[in-house]
């Protein structure tokens, strides 16, 4: 980023609208500045100093001159700002030219105020009594309170479309390389945490730090960067996820976290095929997840399998994706016909069926095939050569449990399914899919086959569903007709809507925060159903597009917005001026 | 000589409703041929049953010889007849090249289409200032010019603009028509639809009046001009 600034490549941000508080910040420019000074300069001053009386509360608060973790998470917010502040007014004035530092400095106060409050409320409540919060506590909460105060009186200036941001090429992989480990490093921190509420304040701090990072508008840069290195960033999610096991020690109650997102997860991005891209709403999807468990359950050498016959379990899972597929067909083949609520219907009735089928087949009505409700229990573990997934391996002096075994399968197999889903996006007939999103009778008249194509997108997702459904059978040792329900169905159509439909990385964030977030949350595992639709309807409210979203679906929500599809032209050309 | 396209008897109904009845007619080699009526005279009906996306009830529909009335709508486009939509129905969400390349869908011979978007940059240049700008954006008109670049992507045969003029101004109207032209003088037969009469039935060999899913009356266009029951009922004259 150069230093140089003109005046005329400046284009106000979009959304921007003067108020009278302008006037005010234009007045008090300074003093804000020096207000944020003072309050990031308190905040970290606090963390010093004892926050708490009693030790044994959110990990260890109370020595003074030897940080905690969490306030350790505020001096890191501190430094933040510092940053923030230096590119407002002084050496770093190069970088605020390109990032809305007031606004970051604003939404970081805030962060690290509703932080210090949680905190000390924690505190207060788990020992009895505002008297065992130490002063250090009360110090970073002035600060942080200072910090956002004097963040909102911040002139906001107009900054430059980091679109046009020109670094070398290391900084931008070096960014997304640091990005890796962090995340890497964050995730193996929290899943760590036993205490629930260690693990939610943590949460607090990371959407703080994001939120503030994307009022500057660093994931808009980040963005564009990811579009340039793909390879980089595919490779170092590959590298994270495939490293992760390792942070783990052979414990194997994360891992068993971990493996339930993976599934979960793939299962998504199956459903995404047919709901993000071709536009079809399905909600009795986890049946096709369902067909590849039992299908994997009744091949098994199970005691209880009802099935004679014993092939490899790469036959096992080509067969369970096929069986998923066919099913795909049988459905759709009738149903693909009518579209938008209707097809809703039908597949939330197709759902239900197969769970109900399931329980039937027990041999009172029809031929015993799934053992009814029981299920079929005692899946062995997986056998590839003389490797056991059951048994715990050390590799390189690190041991890795049976979780971290199903892990690495299940990573290959994500693999499988994202070559998939993203080559299928790109070819002909994501082309297709797009237009029939768009306007299915436009694309009839184009010459789309458009009923086949979407019976190939339910068929081609029923198979991706159906693969992960082979090796969720052996991981969960049984499969039970209760594990397909309902609920199942909306929760991945929910991972797919939160995440962002049609991406692929949307759709791992909505699915880890769908999974992980009930697991570590213990406490609020009553209200889990109450919290997802709160915030369901905020997203929809806030975000429509979801957390990560391609453009297309942006403008979809934001028709009228010429800004942003004035951007769009400028990203496709830019696209185009690469290649 | 065979015609290109003939249509004979042709009866479409929705449910009970007939909306068109028994009409005849064809479509030379080469020609541009017009069909005029008032709104609800059956002729958009008659176009998307041509192009597969309704059944008719009774007739038959002859492209180059073979029956179509019963292929279904995607292998109609690869035969070679575009459909340039009512309301135009571009993606408005896609980028005019995007929307471009969509036109192309039906056609094995990829290697050809990059040099046939040009082409299509060619007939209309502002489609090319604008490749990357989502279709949405675009004025009635140059939605119009888009639509029908669209469909000269699957490089028809016949091609069918279903009322090109409709909410354009005279000026861009002008434009359209002219386009036209220039599309037969390049070799594409085309039939057009048109609530504009005038405008059609100057550009156009033959034409014929609809009139609540009937033919009524056919003629050269010169001959339909001078006709004194279109001139009253169509033109605007006493």
């Amino acid at each position: 980023m150069s230093t140089v600034s003109t005046p005329t490549q400046i284009a106000p941000t979009p959304g921007y609208h003067p108020s009278r508080i302008d006037g005010l910040r234009e007045q008090h420019g300074r003093l804000a500045w020096l207000l944020v000074l003072t309050g990031l300069v308190v905040l970290a001053a606090g963390c010093f100093l004892s926050w708490s009386y009693d030790p044994e509360i959110l990990g260890n608060l109370s020595i003074s001159f030897n940080p905690g973790s969490l306030q350790l998470f505020m001096l890191t917010a501190a430094v933040l700002a510092l940053v923030y502040a230096l590119a407002y007014r002084g050496p770093l004035r190069g970088l605020g030219v390109w990032i809305d530092s007031a606004k970051a400095l604003m939404v970081l106060g805030i962060g690290a105020l509703g932080f210090m409050a949680i905190t000390l409320a924690v505190v207060a409540v788990t020992s009895s009594g505002l008297i065992n919060i130490d002063p250090g506590g009360w110090v970073s909460l002035v600060g942080s309170l200072v910090l956002a105060v004097g963040g909102s009186l911040l002139e906001r200036r107009p900054t430059k479309d980091t679109l046009h941001a020109q670094l070398p090429a290391w900084v931008e992989i070096g960014t997304i390389v640091v990005l890796m480990a962090m995340l890497l490093f964050g995730a193996a921190y929290a899943l760590g945490q036993t205490d629930g509420n260690i693990f939610g304040l943590f949460l607090v701090f990371v959407v703080a730090v994001a939120w503030s990072l994307f009022a500057a508008g660093f994931f808009t840069w980040l963005g564009i960067v990811a579009q340039r290195h793909r390879r980089v960033l595919m490779l170092g999610a590959f590298a994270v996820a495939f490293l992760f096991p390792f942070t783990q020690n052979g414990s194997d109650a994360n891992m068993s976290i971990a493996t339930q997102v993976l599934i979960f997860a793939a299962t998504a991005l199956g459903l995404n095929i047919v709901v993000g891209l071709a536009g079809l709403l399905d909600l009795g999807y986890i049946a096709f997840l369902g067909a590849g468990a039992y299908t994997a359950a009744t091949l098994s050498t199970s005691a209880f399998a009802t099935i004679g016959w014993k092939p490899p379990f790469l036959v096992v899972v080509l067969l369970g994706a096929i069986v998923a597929a066919t099913l795909g067909l049988i459905i759709g083949t009738p149903t693909l016909r009518v579209s938008g609520d209707y097809l809703a219907i039908v597949t939330l009735a197709f759902g239900e069926i197969f769970r109900l089928s399931m329980s039937n087949l027990d041999g009172n009505n029809g031929p015993d095939l799934t053992h009814g409700p029981n299920g079929i229990p005692a899946i062995p573990d997986l056998q590839i050569g003389s490797f056991n997934f059951g048994d715990e391996h050390t590799i390189l002096g690190f041991s890795l449990g049976r979780f971290a075994n199903y892990y690495f399968v299940l990573l290959v197999l994500a693999l499988v399914i994202i070559t998939v889903f993203s080559r299928l996006n790109n070819s002909r007939i994501g082309r297709g899919w797009v237009a029939i999103r768009e306007d299915e009778k436009a694309a009839e008249a184009m010459g789309v086959n458009v009923f086949g194509l979407k019976l190939f997108a339910f068929a081609s997702g029923a198979f991706l569903a159906g693969m992960a459904g082979t090796v969720k059978a052996h991981q969960d040792v049984s499969v039970t007709p209760d594990q397909y329900v309902f609920l199942e169905s909306a929760f991945l159509l929910a991972a797919v809507v939160l995440g962002g439909m049609g991406t692929v990385a949307g759709v791992f964030i909505g699915a880890t925060i769908l999974k992980l977030l009930p697991e570590k949350l213990r406490f609020i595992s009553d209200y889990r159903l109450l919290i997802f639709g709160v915030l369901l309807v905020l997203m929809m409210r806030v975000r429509p597009e979801g957390i990560i979203a391609s453009q297309r679906r942006q403008l979809e929500f934001h028709e009228e917005d010429e800004a942003l599809a004035e951007r769009i032209e400028e990203v496709h050309l830019e696209e185009e001026a690469q290649t | 000589m065979t015609a290109m396209l003939e249509v004979t008897d042709l009866q479409v109904a929705y449910g009970k409703i007939e909306a068109v009845k028994k009409i005849t007619f064809s479509v030379d080699e080469g020609q541009v041929v017009t069909l005029i009526g008032t709104n609800g005279a059956g002729k958009t009906t008659t176009l998307r049953t041509i192009s597969g996306l309704l059944r008719p009830t009774g007739g038959s529909i002859r492209f180059q010889g073979k029956p179509i009335q019963t292929t279904p709508a995607h292998e109609i486009v690869s035969l070679g007849i575009a459909h340039s939509p009512e309301g135009r129905r571009i993606f408005p969400r896609l980028t005019v090249e995007e929307n471009l390349l969509l036109g192309s869908f039906s056609r094995k011979d990829t290697a050809n289409i990059k040099g046939d978007l040009q082409a299509a940059y060619d007939l209309f240049p502002i489609l090319r200032e604008r490749a990357k700008q989502p279709a949405g954006t675009f004025s009635g008109g140059e939605q119009q010019m888009l639509a029908m670049g669209r469909a000269m992507m699957c490089r028809p045969k016949l091609l069918m603009l279903d009322e090109p003029s409709m909410g354009l101004s005279p000026l861009m109207m002008k434009r359209i028509m002219s386009t036209v032209r220039t599309l037969r003088e390049q070799g594409t037969t085309i039939l057009l639809v048109e609530q504009n009469a005038q405008a059609a039935l100057r550009l156009a060999d033959k034409g014929y009046v609809l009139e609540v899913g009937s033919i009524v009356l056919q003629g050269t266009g010169q001959e339909l001009l001078a006709s004194d029951d279109v001139r009253k009922a169509y033109l605007g004259e006493d």
